[in-house]
């Protein structure tokens, strides 16, 4: 019973970010690589309703910035009243609507970072949300890419046995013993780095994806294996079905189980992935934000010491990994 | 024996060379080299480049290449380094050695702690000990270890308790041997603690599952009703058992902690493997990325084999059944 509430509130949660990030375009304020070199390392705007006087205000408002070292000083003789439904920079909705109008905002010249800013002044929050769906679909792309490549050879293995099997195990063995970062960089830094960001993200993609289909693979063989000793499989073939049929129909199906639950942990292993490839500098490249990437000047120790925004991204990152592990846990153990 | 340990050791050695057959293959296939930086580089004529290309043989055929390189990984020099112009051999071994201290501390601390914890909650498995441990573990679980590294070094850097970066202070060749050890060891607890406590989540479920499984067996309700202390029954009839499964573990968790431990040196300033491999990338130096690969690969299976040969000497039916 308790499972199944965690299991709730992890599926719920899960959901909650994922629509957020989607529609990550119309919740944070700017764009993604607007930079605002005068407000390098802002910590997050604080807002007020509560005016220099005493004065209460129902619209929340914000001060604008002045910098004198060695912080930032809140300029209070002008008040920003935060706006909703505002029209600002361009962007797609869930990638593919434009749209101009963005969830809240403040008239210029000010500037509202509810989460601080970056090394170039851009707004963490209007980063994290875009860098959520490079991370978060590395992942879910991947996942889906090493599951299909992985079940191919499951079950050409398994099914078909003797040389084929003989051929895949073997291979499986060479990509198991090979840590998988060390192949992750090595073959991502022999591609070519200088491509736009569309294709260098496809390329951190494929590769994570190519280089992590060993395990499923063994997994599914295993299932097949078993599953084509079963009685009802013998009998369909002695009534003549093809191989085609028997997989289709017999097979497949019993492997869903652990395609599922592999899925589940693939998606978090492989954002993980994308977030370490960018983190090193080897994933999407700037300006084009990933988590990863975002917490890559967390290296500096100066950035690290003073700046605890910049591990903004960490938090959403803990939250969506619990949320698939628990759903694997759940997928993994029989319910009652 | 003799022939069991023949055959996993001969099976080790196969696919060691699968892996650098592999792995030549892949990088050498792949588009970027290192004169690509060169080329655009106004400065360096066509002709020096390949003469240069010529001088390392790099004009040769694939199979050529693998075979020249091969060799002279026999020679013990694992190919020349493009950016160095040295051996690879005395770039990578030094690191290699820091980051098997590294890796190896971290293993038996992670397995000193996660081994009577596992067995202390296996115990009490339904009661308030199963549920804290559960919780504790399923927590550090989802804490990726870039986030671990990075928070644990926020802590060492805001406390200042302990030094953060590289292995040693600066001054470390002038310290008497006495200092010498306090300075590595002051130098080696946050990167170890931080390998260790990503490696204990994983750990503790499989040392609690095994144990957990062999306690609901038959034996140890017989031996439980001959009225043997509970703690012999654990000790001496259980963990022996679930110490099976767990032994082969040890030898699969180094691939994962390898790359672990790479992100962690690369974070923490270890001069480990994982830095050199980092830079020789961008760098695109060819013959140090083959052999930093082949040789994390050849400690994996190596850690495979310790691993079988211990099993072998653990379980008495694999010394009866396989030949």
């Amino acid at each position: 019973m308790k499972k199944l509430n965690q299991f709730r509130v992890a599926v719920y949660s899960l959901i909650a970010v994922h629509l957020v990030i989607l529609l990550g375009g119309f919740i944070a304020p700017y764009d993604y690589a607007i930079q605002n070199r005068k407000y390098p390392f802002v910590a997050p705007t604080r807002i007020h309703v509560i005016d220099g006087l005493g004065h209460f205000h129902i619209r929340p408002f914000i001060y604008g910035l002045r910098y004198r070292s060695p912080e930032y000083i809140e300029e209070d003789e002008q008040m920003y009243p935060i706006r909703f439904l505002i029209r600002g920079s361009a962007y797609k909705l869930a990638g593919f609507l434009p749209a101009r109008i963005h969830l809240f905002g403040v008239d210029e010249p000010a500037r509202i970072f509810l989460l601080g800013t970056d090394e170039y002044g851009r707004d963490q929050l209007s980063r994290l949300l875009p860098g959520g769906q490079i991370s978060l679909l590395a992942g879910l792309i991947a996942a889906a890419l090493s599951i299909g490549i992985g079940l191919l050879f499951g079950i050409v293995a398994g099914y078909y046995g003797r040389l084929s099997d003989e051929i895949v195990m073997r291979l499986a063995e060479v990509f198991m013993v090979l840590p998988w970062l060390y192949l992750l960089l090595a073959v991502k830094g022999f591609l070519p780095l200088n491509v736009g960001p569309a294709k260098s993200f496809l390329l951190v993609i494929s590769v994570i994806g190519l280089v992590g289909w060993a395990r499923p693979a063994r997994l599914i063989r295993g299932i097949v294996l078993t599953a084509k000793e079963r009685n009802y499989v013998i009998a369909a073939r002695g009534f003549g079905a093809s191989d085609i049929y028997i997989l289709r129909r017999h097979i497949l199906p019993q492997t869903m189980a652990v395609v599922l639950t592999q899925a589940t942990l693939l998606v978090t292993t492989y954002s993980l992935s994308e977030m370490t490839l960018s983190f090193l500098g080897l994933g999407v490249s700037e300006p084009v934000p990933s988590w990863g990437n975002m917490l890559a000047s967390l290296q500096q120790y100066h950035v690290l010491t003073s700046y605890w925004w910049m591990f903004a991204p960490a938090f959403p990152a803990i939250l969506v990994f619990w949320g698939y592990y628990t759903v694997a846990n759940t997928l993994q153990e029989p319910t009652p | 024996m003799g022939s069991y340990v023949l055959n996993r050791a001969l099976h080790g050695v196969l696919l060691a060379f699968a892996v650098s057959v592999f792995t030549f293959a892949l990088l050498e296939l792949a588009p970027g080299t290192y004169f690509d930086d060169l080329k655009a580089n106004p400065n360096i004529s066509p002709e020096t480049i390949t003469l240069l290309k010529a001088r390392y043989g790099l004009e040769q055929s694939l199979p050529l290449r693998y075979e020249r390189w091969l060799k002279s990984a026999v020679r013990g020099d694992f190919g020349l380094s493009l950016a160095y112009n040295t051996p690879v051999a005395p770039l990578l071994l030094p690191r290699a050695k820091n980051t098997v201290v590294l890796t190896g501390l971290a293993t038996l601390l992670a397995w000193m702690i996660a081994i009577p914890l596992g067995i202390w909650s296996s115990v009490g498995r339904s009661s308030w000990r199963g549920h804290m441990v559960e919780t504790a573990t399923s927590g550090l679980l989802v804490i990726p270890e870039m986030i671990l590294a990075l928070a644990c070094l926020w802590i060492a850097v805001r406390t200042h308790a302990l030094p953060v970066g590289g292995m040693t202070s600066t001054r470390f060749a002038e310290f008497n041997w006495w200092a010498k050890i306090k300075d590595l060891t002051s130098h080696l607890v946050v990167p170890v603690a931080v390998l260790a406590i990503g490696m204990l989540p994983v750990l503790m479920r499989h040392v609690r599952s095994s144990m957990a499984e062999v306690l609901s067996s038959q034996f140890i309700h017989a031996a439980r009703a001959h009225g043997i202390p509970s703690r012999w029954v654990l000790m001496l009839y259980a963990l022996p058992v679930a110490a099976n499964p767990l032994i082969s573990l040890l030898g699969f968790s180094l691939a994962g902690l390898l790359s672990a431990s790479m992100l962690v040196e690369v974070v923490m300033g270890w001069p480990g493997i994982g830095p050199l491999l980092l830079e020789a990338i961008l760098a695109r130096d060819v013959y140090v990325v083959i052999s930093a690969v082949m040789l994390s690969s050849v400690l994996v299976i190596f850690a495979n084999l310790v691993a079988d040969l211990l099993l072998y000497a653990a379980d008495p039916r694999i010394r009866g059944g396989v030949s």
